[in-house]
């Protein structure tokens, strides 16, 4: 489980995050959801410690992440995989080498148990027989399931992605969804996913917290997301004109 | 004064959450080949031209007949070892890798992949900048000798084809009066300089923000910057060393 405690930051005269709280459970997949520009991706630095908050604590299983020593900070970070935005994969390596690399820093295991973990995790991510192809020879949406592949190598307790579905076709975002729904339950670990995207938010969102201008403005299930009774979270919502059709009907 | 400051406290990040010893050897080993091995056909280039055009204008200049023929070479070895050799090769070297540094570590970080390197527990400065400081310490030192003998050989062969010196005059001319403390002299620079340009460029690229344009930014500061910075120790380590 991983909590944060009146999590504040401030950029020159901006208030980007204004003491937030929120609790993120172990073996679901929770969800920051917001408009663009309202501090989510600002928060999922926080909480990974890329970005030191103003004010407020982050507590990783009791752990307290913000007032950790470097040492204690590199423990923590070393259970943690992330996927980027843009999949952050190494351009000078190819794919095998980059699902690897964790393994190279982190462990030493023999090359040979290394590999085969590394098959193991493209295979369930549903990429075999590409290992030795570079980066720039794959497609956005295998890039984001090499990064899904790379941070799940190590067996994180915390899975963190930020906005795994931007830039991919509704078909491949579905299943960037559902792989990471699956791992998470079948990893047992505490998954974080920033999104916008309300495919995403209805189909694996199951525990939501909305951020609007910095503030946390709802948290809850998906099925309670239509009937939250917040305005600034149905224009979220109901934007999209599926969901807006839905309504109406 | 604020970036010094922060350029120091980027050094002292460097050695400190280090990696194993066998990480640091490979990453060194593979700079090594892109820093040294892949810069060597050009140093060899352009010292062996630099080298035939200064001994072709020293003998222009050379009009009293009462000056021996064998000062030529003198001064092209006198030049190439205090100067050519260490500085300007130098501003070359800030150029071709200075610039590839602070461009891939600038990309690196605008891609986010630093931050996933952090997000790893792993420091990304002292696993990306080190190995380059350390590489371009051991490479450059050898590049500027290779550098000055390609000079030598090409004042030699140019000085011989076109006549302006006698093969024997030309070897004279290079250890007549030769002081060996201008190699240490040489090395210590270039060594120096080494670490200058590599700190500097990996600097500005590790805190570039923005896109590709601040890349491009970075990259020009950063060659800018190193050439300044090994004008100025230039002119310190001279008057500290001779």
């Amino acid at each position: 489980m991983i909590k944060i405690r009146n999590i504040s930051k401030t950029f020159g005269e901006k208030m980007v995050l204004d003491g937030i709280d929120a609790e993120f459970e172990k073996g679901k997949t929770n969800l920051i959801i917001g408009s663009s520009g309202t501090g989510k991706s600002v928060l999922l630095k926080c909480i990974v410690g890329l970005i030191m908050p103003d004010k407020g604590n982050v507590f990783y299983d009791l752990r307290n992440f913000t007032e950790a020593d470097k040492e204690m900070k590199t423990e923590i970070r070393r259970e943690i995989g992330m996927l980027f935005q843009g999949g952050a994969l190494f351009d000078s390596k190819n794919v095998e080498e980059n699902v690897m690399f964790p393994l190279n820093i982190l462990t030493k295991l023999p090359h040979s148990e290394k590999l085969h973990r590394v098959n193991d995790c493209l295979k369930r991510v549903g990429l075999e027989n590409i290992n030795k192809k570079r980066i720039s020879e794959i497609s956005g949406g295998m890039k984001k399931r090499v990064g899904i592949a790379r941070a799940i190598v190590n067996n994180p307790n915390y899975l963190f992605c930020d906005e795994p579905n931007s830039g991919l076709d509704p078909q491949t975002s579905i299943l960037i969804d559902e792989l990471i729904h699956e791992i998470t339950h079948e990893l047992n670990i505490t998954t974080i996913v920033v999104t916008h995207d309300m495919n995403s938010v209805m189909g694996i969102g199951e525990k939501i917290i909305f951020l609007y201008q910095g503030h946390k403005l709802w948290e809850g299930h998906h099925e309670e997301i239509t009937n939250s009774g917040v305005p600034e979270l149905d224009d979220f919502v109901f934007a999209n004109k599926v969901m807006s059709k839905m309504r109406h009907t | 004064m604020r970036g010094f400051g922060k350029y120091m406290i980027f050094l002292s990040s460097l050695f400190v959450r280090r990696e194993s010893f066998s990480t640091y050897y490979k990453l060194v080993i593979d700079e090594c080949i892109q820093i040294g091995v892949n810069s060597a056909f050009l140093f060899i280039l352009v010292s062996t031209f630099i080298g035939a055009v200064t001994t072709v204008q020293t003998a222009f200049n050379m009009v009293n007949p009462l000056i021996p023929r064998f000062v030529i070479s003198q001064v092209v070895r006198e030049m190439t070892v205090l100067e050519l050799a260490p500085t300007v090769m130098a501003l070359i070297y800030a150029g071709k890798i200075g610039s590839s540094m602070a461009g891939g570590l600038g990309t690196m970080r605008i891609t986010e992949q630093i931050d996933a390197l952090e997000v790893m527990g792993i420091n990304s400065s002292s696993y990306l900048v080190l190995p380059k400081i350390i590489a371009s310490m051991m490479m450059y030192p050898m590049l500027v000798i290779l550098s000055g003998v390609c000079s030598l050989i090409g004042g030699y062969l140019v000085g011989t084809f076109i006549h302006i010196v006698t093969p024997t005059e030309f070897v004279d001319g290079l250890r007549f009066n030769f002081n060996p403390t201008e190699i240490s002299v040489a090395l210590i620079k270039a060594v120096v300089f080494a670490f200058l340009i590599s700190s500097i460029s990996s600097f500005k690229g590790y805190f570039t923000k923005g896109g590709a344009l601040e890349v491009g930014i970075a990259t020009t500061e950063a060659v800018t910057t190193s050439v300044i910075a090994i004008l100025l120790m230039d002119y310190f380590l001279v008057n500290i060393i001779l």
